[in-house]
């Protein structure tokens, strides 16, 4: 696939909980190898947005475009993975019953994930060395064969990006990777997803505006469902409407 | 504060109760009152016509009566049916002590004519009915004038009716041909069921007979209307009565599933102990009144019932605040296990009644409600069934003012949307499930009272009502009322809808078959909760 | 790395252990009882006995089947009594076939269609004149029933709660409609008094004793298919969609095949264990299909600890062992005894026998050693 255009693309989408727009006519183009992160208030639809991508929702109009020319609308979200879309959830979503070591082996990157081909085949020699790779750098080399559902928070949350990248997707959506994090654990995801950022294109949902600014390059500002703003830091902080939204909503109240 | 609020929720929760049961009392009150009058009325009351006859002049009647001649006969015949009372009943009866067969024979359906001849004075209703149903078939062209005659003064609308059906069957069947024809036509118009199989009867002979062909032509013309007519009809009166029964069945489902449903929308638990909740409702009931029966005089025992309305409720619902205690309130978050665990509840529950109250057991049901009304030709709606219609149609009714007018209904609702969330606002989210579920299990106890009206108390009772009550809730869907009462109403009507053709068991397997082929549209059932879902 | 790949096994490693003993006992040592001792002395087993097991051990394989579904993947059917009586009733026919002029009327067809009089035999029950039509269906026909109730069912998401109603109510449709007399499958009565199978007579203690040896290696296979899928990947994947659905979807499998496959493969498990049934026992009802059996089922899996292929084992004979005998002497105590068997095995022991047994061996080990190192086992419960 070539590196120029949009990786994905957004037009005019609806999303209609019983009457409320949870997402309404919204536009968003995020180019290839670009890190992107989505701001907005609580309710501005930001995980919707996600949702939407990898089809877990469907929207009721509009036009989502992967890559060239892929309409994802109407894909299952195993079909919207193969395709090269890996998500990381807001709360960590792994497998607690599994070892850290088969979690990522079964998230690896693979021809076919088919009932057959699970079957019968057996790890490479290759994707031992892949799975050792993202164990390191996850900084779980130690515990390769503890129960997930044992780890501490954290690590459950690195484990989940472990996970995804091994998926090797050409798009990433990050919802809220550092929420619970320390400190030290936040700087190091945010280096993460800057090296990601280098191969990868990603979408990363923050609140914390610390963050934000450590990693952002553009900014996208969501209210009520639609993109009000966007552009690199500087410009969305001194944005108007958007210190409306965050800080000024008694002037609003007021006019 | 907590504690205080929480106290004026079973405040009004008390205050709903009470108010629910003297509605229903006002309700069935009427109908009450009227049976208690009918009953107590003289069966047969005759006024004489005739002077006094001694039981010599009856006896020689009797005698001619068997004659060979049939002139002897006839005279003999119709003096005893124009003159004869109640008195010469008995008198006749005396009369054919001692006789021999043939006189006893003969004797026979004069006897039977006349006592209905008197019982068309009767004053009950039914009486007058039924006699007025015999004679349209004795087949004796006499009767046609005393059942004209008894119509004009006839003040009920079906007794009318039933002695103008049997008139015009009569001419029908045994009158002149000339009057056939109108006879047809006014079996036509009163859309007379009865009278079907006999004009079907005259069509036959009279197109089978090329001699009175010519002379009955108008009258089969008159014939073959009717039953086209009458028969058109009955389709629309089975289709009516399709329905009715469609929606008494719906009825017990709905009381049974609103509880499931509600449970299940706020606790995410099926429970399957739910259809002995019934069962323990329906032997509630069944104890109600034995207690009555034992302790109490007996012009009380048809209040056993309205007695035995609330105590049903309370009792299913102690014993769902027990279940809930002991074995649900252990197991929230994993439905599949506590599906399980009420199973093995249910198991309990069945063999302690089976052990307790052996196998098979049945409550009469109150005078007040054993009968029907009939609404139209063909159409007749029991009392017991329209009382459950009714009933269910309270208990939404009072569901839906306690989820949506009270501070209870409030939190349930709030809890059933976001259990977390809820908590941290001081909701006390466990007391909030124990209360629904004991409320919840108290419905399906007022369902179980409401089924001893049509049918056996056993132990397996619930067993019959609970797949399909699971069928209503998953395909009602969770967190709407309205869910569950169409899809009750669906899955009721359709079972008696397919009945007939189909048979109830395949009925119930193409019900099924819907169900899924259904699910497959809308997973999550009718209404859903649209939104962000909390994986 | 090699190595690595190692340390996978070793969990699994007590359970094969125990699975190897069972496996000499149940194969060699009972019938070799059951042959060799003479009938008073103590060591005897007689042909009830090891009749008795036979059926246990058929059970044995729904309950391996069962535990896949259930006890790895998170689904719980409360139907397989549908995909065992489907089994059962294939074989079923083909006995009542081979019973020709045997029979009380001394007709060719089957006594309950004379009795009903059905002049001809219907058109499906046809095939079954053959030994391995009658097989290969009741395995078969059971595969295929659950490959399309299946195929809607996770097609659609149907899962949880919703999924075990759905079974529950096909569970009580299928009761209901072989219990009907006019599908020509025996009604209430079911299918019984068979004579003979492939020319050996059912009476005979040998033929007993063979199918006892058949049922023990049907059991032997039915085990390493299962420990074949669950310790491959697709056993994982499995694993995982238990665990969290959602997440099997972003990594990019589709569960929905996965559940059809498994639920397949235990629906054709039932159907084997229903086939080994029949002639066992000598009699199929439609009382042995319906809601109340299949729910036994889980139960039996619950009992011996579902996510353990051993625990499905013990579980379905020890129930079923503790049922005959309870049944035997305190006819009525036995509902109330299953009763309390489900809410305790909820409620106490979730884990079953299996789970009990591994916390106490566990327990005291660690306790006797003064070990502190954590277990998988234990491992969850701390934060």
């Amino acid at each position: 696939m070539s590196n120029k255009g949009s990786i994905i693309y957004l037009e005019e989408v609806t999303v209609d909980y019983d009457g409320f727009k949870a997402l309404n006519n919204l536009n968003l183009i995020v180019e290839y190898n670009e890190l992107r992160v989505v701001i907005g208030p609580n309710g501005a639809g930001k995980t919707t947005l996600l949702d939407v991508i990898c089809g877990k929702t469907t929207p009721a109009s509009g036009r989502v475009i992967f890559g060239k020319d892929i309409n994802l609308i109407g894909k299952r979200e195993d079909q919207i993975s193969a395709l090269g879309i890996g998500r990381k959830f807001q709360a960590p979503s792994i497998y607690a019953n599994l070892t850290v070591w088969e979690n990522l082996d079964l998230s690896l990157k693979r021809e076919s994930k088919g009932i057959f081909a699970t079957l019968m085949s057996k790890p490479t020699a290759t994707e031992y060395r892949t799975i050792d790779e993202a164990l390191e750098t996850i900084g779980l080399k130690d515990h390769p064969h503890r129960l997930a559902g044992s780890l501490s928070h954290g690590q459950k949350q690195w484990l989940e990006i472990g996970m995804v990248i091994l998926q090797d997707p050409l798009l990433l959506l990050v919802d809220e990777p550092v929420a619970g994090m320390t400190d030290k654990e936040t700087e190091q995801t945010g280096l993460l997803l800057q090296a990601l950022a280098e191969k990868h294109a990603v979408i990363v949902i923050e609140h914390d505006m610390e963050f934000v600014r450590q990693i952002a390059r553009t900014v996208t500002v969501l209210h009520e469902g639609a993109v009000i703003c966007e552009g690199p830091v500087e410009k969305v902080q001194a944005d108007d409407r958007v210190r409306e939204i965050y800080l000024g909503r008694q002037k609003v109240a007021y006019t | 504060m907590q504690g205080r609020e929480l106290t004026g929720v079973k405040d009004r929760l008390g205050i709903g109760a009470i108010a629910g049961v003297a509605a229903l009392a006002l309700f069935v009150w009427g109908e009450f009152a009227r049976a208690v009058e009918a009953s107590a009325a003289p069966v047969l009351s005759v006024p004489s016509i005739a002077g006094p006859l001694a039981l010599a002049d009856v006896k020689a009647l009797t005698e001619r009566l068997a004659s060979d001649d049939p002139a002897v006969h006839d005279q003999a015949f119709r003096i005893i049916i124009q003159t004869g009372d109640a008195r010469f009943l008995v008198l006749l009866d005396e009369a054919v002590v001692d006789a021999d067969r043939a006189t006893r024979v003969a004797v026979k359906p004069v006897k039977d004519l006349l006592k209905n001849k008197l019982k068309l004075a009767s004053e009950t209703d039914d009486v007058r009915r039924s006699a007025a149903a015999d004679l349209g078939t004795s087949r004796q062209l006499s009767a046609v004038p005393w059942l004209e005659r008894a119509a004009a003064n006839e003040p009920n609308r079906w007794v009318r009716y039933a002695m103008e059906e049997s008139a015009a069957l009569l001419q029908l069947t045994v009158g002149e041909t000339v009057l056939k024809a109108r006879a047809a036509t006014i079996l036509g118009e009163l859309q007379s069921q009865n009278g079907l199989p006999a004009l079907k009867e005259f069509v036959q002979q009279a197109a089978s007979d090329p001699v009175s062909r010519e002379a009955n032509q108008p009258a089969l013309r008159a014939a073959q209307g009717a039953i086209e007519q009458i028969e058109l009809w009955s389709t629309w009166a089975n289709v009516f009565e399709t329905v009715f029964r469609g929606i008494s069945l719906s009825s017990i489902l709905l009381i049974m599933s609103v509880g499931l449903a509600i449970v299940f929308g706020l606790m995410g638990v099926i429970n399957m102990a739910h259809g002995e909740l019934m069962m323990v409702g329906a032997y509630a009931t069944f104890v109600t009144q034995e207690l009555f029966k034992a302790f109490l005089p007996p012009h009380l025992f048809d209040a056993y019932f309205l007695v035995a309305l609330p105590v049903s409720f309370l009792v299913a619902g102690i014993c769902g605040l027990i279940l809930e205690a002991t074995v649900i309130r252990f197991l929230y978050g994993r439905p599949l296990e506590t599906m399980l665990a009420t199973w093995g509840v249910s198991l309990v529950l069945i063999q302690s009644a089976r052990v307790y109250f052996g196998d098979l057991t049945a409550v009469t049901a109150p005078a007040w409600l054993s009968g029907g009304a009939q609404v139209m030709v063909g159409v007749y709606l029991p009392y017991n069934r329209l009382f459950i219609i009714g009933l269910s149609v309270l208990c939404v009714t009072g569901i839906y003012v306690l989820l949506f007018r009270s501070n209870l209904g409030l939190r349930v609702r709030a809890v059933t949307q976001n259990r977390n969330m809820s908590a941290c606002l001081g909701i006390p989210t466990r007391k909030v499930d124990a209360y629904t579920f004991a409320f919840g299990s108290g419905l399906a106890g007022l369902a179980g009272c409401a089924l001893t009206l049509v049918g056996n108390v056993e132990p397996g009772l619930g067993q019959n009502y609970i797949v399909d009550s699971f069928m209503v809730v998953v395909t009602g869907g969770v967190g709407k009322l309205a869910g569950t009462i169409v899809a009750a109403l669906g899955i009721g009507s359709l079972n008696k809808f397919l009945e007939p053709s189909f048979g109830a068991v395949y009925g119930k397997v193409f019900i099924l078959v819907l169900v899924i082929l259904f699910l497959q549209r809308r997973p999550s059932g009718l209404y859903a909760l649209k939104g962000r879902q909390v994986d | 790395m090699i190595a690595e790949a190692a340390d996978e096994k070793p969990r699994d490693g007590g359970e094969g252990l125990t699975f190897w003993f069972l496996g000499l006992v149940l194969l060699i040592i009972l019938p070799a009882l059951n042959v060799l001792p003479s009938d008073d002395s103590w060591l005897h087993v007689s042909d009830f006995t090891l009749n008795r097991f036979g059926k246990f051990l058929a059970f044995a394989i729904l309950a391996l089947g069962l535990d896949l579904i259930w006890g790895y993947t998170g689904i719980l059917s409360l139907g397989h009594g549908v995909f065992f009586g489907i089994g059962a009733y294939c074989i079923g026919m083909h006995l009542m076939l081979t019973i020709g002029t045997e029979s009380v009327y001394g007709n060719d067809l089957p006594d309950f269609m004379v009795w009903n009089q059905v002049k001809e035999l219907p058109l499906f029950w046809k095939p079954f004149y053959s030994f391995w039509v009658a097989v290969l269906g009741a395995i078969l026909v059971p595969v295929f029933c659950a490959l399309i109730f299946g195929f809607l069912a996770f097609r659609s998401r149907i899962k949880g709660v919703y999924f075990a109603i759905i079974t529950q109510a096909v569970a009580l449709s299928a009761w209901l409609v072989f219990n009907r007399n006019e599908t020509n499958l025996g009604g209430t009565n079911g299918l019984t008094d068979f004579k003979q199978i492939l020319g050996f007579r059912l009476s005979e203690s040998g033929t007993q004793r063979a199918l006892y040896v058949i049922t023990v290696l049907a059991l032997g296979g039915a085990y390493f298919l299962c420990r074949w899928i669950i310790q491959s990947r697709a056993g994982k994947v499995l694993v995982a969609i238990r665990d969290s659905e959602q997440r099997v979807f972003f990594s990019g499998y589709s569960p929905a095949t996965y559940k059809l496959f498994v639920f397949v493969v235990s629906a054709g498990l039932a159907g084997l264990a229903g086939m080994l049934y029949v002639p066992q026992v000598g009699i199929i009802t439609p009382g042995q299909i319906g809601v109340l059996p299949s729910l036994e089922m889980v139960i039996w899996v619950a009992v011996g600890g579902r996510g353990t292929l051993i625990g499905a084992i013990i579980g379905a004979v020890g129930v079923n062992f503790g049922r005959s005998i309870l049944t035997n002497y305190f006819p009525e105590l036995w509902p109330f005894f299953l009763g309390g068997l489900f809410i305790a095995v909820v409620l106490i022991f979730p884990d079953g026998l299996v789970g009990l047994m591994r916390r106490l061996t566990i327990g005291s080990v660690r306790k006797t050693l003064g070990l502190e190192k954590p277990s998988a086992a234990s491992e969850g419960a701390q934060p």
